[in-house]
């Protein structure tokens, strides 16, 4: 056989032989990792609005929202996904609100890529904590190196005081535009 | 004529006399990354070798049929497509341990220690000695992968595969858990095994000294060819 021939057909033959085999696991992985996915966001829903029985998602938004009901069906207040810029990359985070959006109820971070150690204390407790029943107007504030004296502001971590002032700010952007989406009746 | 070496040392060669990591300093940009745990290690090793075993079957036994020119190319087209296969599995069914992962699954493609031991050995063996090889080299990165995970998570976190093992008043190193403590963990490491195979080295060169001293020029030469 021509060299020619040979290297067209066997390096032609492995490429078809991988995708075939590719197509194949990508069919059965893709449903299970969109499951996941699912079921990541929905664990997450309950564990930042404790109180709610049933959610269901906000349409034409422009960002992820959701709604959530208690156990007699009402609508009990919101849940938001929201990302901005934190101190090394992006930070992801969800939180839930009250009905009027006043109260933050609790929040959670889903993704960061913050200094291990210091900016990753975002995710933990006690900085965590203080956004529980946190009010939310004007706007939520940070204060450094001293205990929070008003019912909206936050203490910063010390040593990723970045990371703490991006996370207030995500929040602020995420909670802004929701108001904003209320007051033209985005939410009816 | 190829030198013919026994099974057994065919296996354990990978694990130390050409370890990957601490004696190639092969795939390091890896080890570097992911290394933050054991657990992480453990993960990475796993992975690399299911994709270094599965290529080096697959690319020893069509050896004969690949043309020359092309070996890297169909060496890299196979070895990315085991490489999406874990990805894919890692996401449908461990989703934990790759989102800790990240992007270094993905990049097992271009991780030198698979794509060499393909172009060093696979392609010059049979599959069973490519198996083999592939087993003692993927666990001899699997090994050097959860020493590094675990001297830096005991001293940056306190912890070996999450259990506690140093008690609270211990404060933990945090640059051993940034990129740094990598690169100080590696280099001392590296450091360690050298000093210990120059000291084996040495012994062995005064015992054959001291041998040659006690039974004289022919007779040792002699011991040698029976050996």
């Amino acid at each position: 056989m021509n060299k020619v021939t040979q290297m067209l057909l066997v390096l032609t033959s492995i490429g078809i032989i991988s995708g075939g085999l590719l197509a194949l696991v990508s069919g059965w992985a893709d449903p299970l990792i969109a499951a996941n996915q699912k079921a990541a966001t929905e664990a997450a829903i309950f564990r930042v609005q404790p109180e709610a029985k049933n959610y269901q998602t906000v349409e034409n938004s422009g960002f992820e929202l959701y709604k959530v009901m208690n156990d007699k069906n009402e609508n009990s207040g919101y849940v938001l996904v929201y990302e901005g810029n934190g101190f090394s990359g992006k930070i992801r985070l969800i939180a839930g609100l009250s009905e009027d959006l006043n109260k933050i109820s609790s929040i959670e971070i889903l993704d960061q890529v913050e200094t291990p150690g210091l900016g990753t204390k975002i995710v933990e407790e006690p900085f965590r904590s203080q956004f529980i029943k946190l009010e939310t107007n004007p706007k939520i504030e940070w204060k450094k190196g001293a205990e929070p004296t008003k019912p909206n502001e936050i203490q910063t971590i010390t040593g990723a005081t970045i990371s703490s002032k991006a996370v207030v700010s995500i929040l602020n952007e995420g909670i802004s535009r929701l108001k904003k989406l209320r007051d033209n009746g985005g939410l009816k | 004529m190829k030198k013919q070496v026994t099974l057994s040392k065919e296996y354990l060669k990978g694990l130390w006399e050409s370890n990957p990591v601490l004696k190639q300093l092969l795939g390091l940009c890896p080890i570097l990354a992911v290394t933050v745990s054991a657990i992480n290690g453990l993960a990475m090793g796993l992975a690399a070798t299911f994709v270094l075993l599965m290529a080096s079957l697959l690319i020893s036994s069509i050896r004969k049929i690949i043309p020359s020119q092309v070996r890297i190319a169909s060496f890299i087209v196979i070895i990315a497509t085991f490489v999406t296969i874990v990805d894919l599995v890692m996401k449908a069914k461990f989703p934990d341990l790759s989102k800790a992962l990240g992007p270094f699954i993905p990049l097992i493609v271009v991780n030198c220690i698979i794509l060499g031991r393909q172009e060093a050995f696979a392609s010059k063996n049979n599959p069973g000695r490519a198996i083999i090889d592939a087993l003692g080299m993927g666990s001899g990165f699997t090994l050097a992968l959860i020493i590094l995970g675990g001297i830096r998570e005991i001293i940056g976190s306190r912890t070996f595969f999450g259990f506690q093992v140093l008690p609270d008043q211990f404060e933990p190193w945090l640059i051993m858990i940034l990129p740094a403590g990598a690169f100080l963990t590696l280099g001392l490491l590296l450091g360690a095994v050298n000093v210990y195979i120059d000291r084996k080295k040495r012994i062995e060169h005064e015992s054959i000294i001291a041998h040659y001293k006690r039974v004289g020029r022919e007779e040792l030469i002699e011991e040698l060819e029976v050996k």
